[in-house]
């Protein structure tokens, strides 16, 4: 999968699922103070990657994970290493 | 004597009207909310008969983050907040500014459960459950939800009585603000409506299964009754010390001025009882100071169900025979509300007390003998109520029964 695939995914469902609004949505935008993702958000997200990309978050993983572009390679090493 | 207790706001989404308005016209003309729900044959109901309630549209009202913890119940339970907080004059800046309680009647939430349980057994793992079951599930799903949105900072709790829950919601509520605990409490009851939560119960039985006339199969107190006909929604009224109501400026639209509550004391779990029923009236006409001929018109809590019914018709005889009291029971509209019911018919009354009329007991066509010395309502009646009674039973042998007057400043 292209690294432009993946975040076509990773905004479309931040748009349709967790409903932030596209404009929010930038390559160094912060996950919390700029998305608006609270902790139980997180929760929710694992269960969406895992249906969109087949592979489960782990919270180890996603720290210093704190802004859409690093979210989005984090997505993309673990869908192409896998 | 405690403080006098008003309502100032109702609010309520069912089977036969999402606002006030249209359940007035719905209760007036005899509309009926039943119909057919075929996916419970193919689940294993015995009857696809249900209250037909509307899913609120919620995207565009609230937040995201609070929506998620919605239950079908607590959705329902939110609209009918919301117009109950509209209609008193109850805006956010003074929910955020002053204390307002919230107790709800609601015994279960089952649809959230067994979702959860079928991704269990797939995924075999926790963290694949999302974050929203949790709260969804609860027995208070309505109360943390609500409490949550509207930022509640009084009294926070639900009550699980079965089909009387709404009733004692109320009947808590009025408690509270009568012994000067809380000025302002946001009460009533919801149901669930989806085919989950009411299997276990069509197990027992108990619901009709007239389901080629679905608008005549509920029929309380008919010969031909053969069960009752599972419905839900929710209703909430706000609950408000008078003088507090008062200095708000708030419109009052009625006072409750009575609570009974009592335990059949059975055997049995499903088992009616006359002396039950009869016990928490009596309660509830001592507590609001008043005897049966100060009664003007009884919402029976009878279902459908040829037991119940019967019983209760006894303990009705037993109270009110001679008297001028007008008995009839809604559920022939809704079907039964089940935890919701002691709240919406509660707000059925003051409807029909504020529009001087009383519903009729709908598809009433052959009088159980049980019945036949009740003063029961087949048409329309144009009439004044002073006074009201709601009844509520359910199963375990609870009973709640509430009076409601008219307002008229003393």
């Amino acid at each position: 999968m292209t690294k432009e695939e993946i975040e076509e995914r990773v905004r479309n469902f931040l748009i349709e699922e967790l409903e932030i609004e596209p404009q929010k949505i930038f390559p160094d935008a912060r996950l919390k103070d700029d998305m608006g993702i609270d902790s139980l958000d997180f929760v929710d997200i694992v269960v969406i990657v895992e249906k969109v990309f087949g592979f489960k978050i782990t919270p180890e993983e996603m720290e210093g994970v704190d802004t859409y572009d690093k979210f989005c390679a984090y997505i993309s090493t673990k869908v192409n290493n896998s | 004597m405690g403080r006098r207790v008003v309502v100032t706001g109702m609010g309520i989404w069912s089977c036969i009207g999402t606002d006030i308005g249209e359940v007035k016209e719905s209760l007036y003309s005899g509309r009926s909310g039943i119909g057919l729900e075929p996916e419970r044959l193919e689940y294993g109901f015995r009857s696809t008969l249900t209250g037909i309630v509307p899913k609120p549209e919620l995207k565009g009202l609230i937040d995201r983050h609070l929506r998620r913890g919605l239950s079908e119940e607590a959705e329902y339970a939110y609209m009918a907040g919301r117009q109950a907080f509209e209609q008193a004059g109850i805006s956010n800046e003074y929910l955020l500014a002053n204390e307002v309680g919230c107790i709800f009647g609601n015994d279960s939430s089952a649809k959230p459960v067994i979702e959860a349980h079928r991704i269990m057994l797939e995924k075999h793992d926790t963290e694949l459950l999302g974050q929203s079951f949790i709260f969804q599930a609860m027995n208070s799903t309505v109360n943390m939800n609500l409490s949550t949105i509207f930022h509640l900072k009084g009294i926070n709790f639900s009550i699980s009585a079965a089909c009387a829950s709404g009733g004692h919601s109320i009947g808590l509520a009025y408690m509270f603000i009568k012994n000067g605990l809380q000025d302002v409490v946001l009460c009533g009851g919801a149901q669930e409506t989806n085919l989950y939560g009411m299997a276990s119960f069509d197990a027992l039985r108990a619901f009709s299964k007239r389901m080629d006339e679905p608008a005549k199969a509920s029929r309380p107190f008919d010969k031909d009754r053969d069960g009752l006909v599972p419905s839900g929604g929710a209703a909430a009224l706000v609950l408000e010390d008078y003088d507090h109501a008062v200095a708000r400026g708030a419109d009052i639209i009625a006072e409750i001025t009575g609570y009974g509550f009592s335990s059949n004391g059975t055997v049995a779990i499903s088992q009616p009882s006359d002396e039950g029923c009869v016990r928490a009236m009596m309660r509830a006409m001592e507590d609001a100071g008043i005897t049966a001929a100060d009664i003007d018109y009884i919402n029976a809590h009878a279902t459908g169900t040829p037991l119940g019914d019967r019983f209760e018709a006894m303990a009705l005889d037993r109270l009110f025979r001679g008297q001028h009291a007008l008995i009839s029971s809604t559920k022939g509209h809704t079907g039964h509300e089940c935890w919701m019911a002691g709240a919406s018919e509660l707000i059925y009354c003051i409807i029909m007390m504020q529009n001087g009329f009383i519903a009729p007991n709908l598809n009433l066509l052959n009088r159980d003998e049980c019945a036949e010395n009740i003063n029961l309502v087949t048409e329309t009646v144009e009439t004044q109520i002073d006074t009201a009674l709601s009844n509520s039973f359910g199963f375990g042998g609870t009973n709640s029964a509430i009076i409601v007057k008219k307002f008229k400043q003393v």
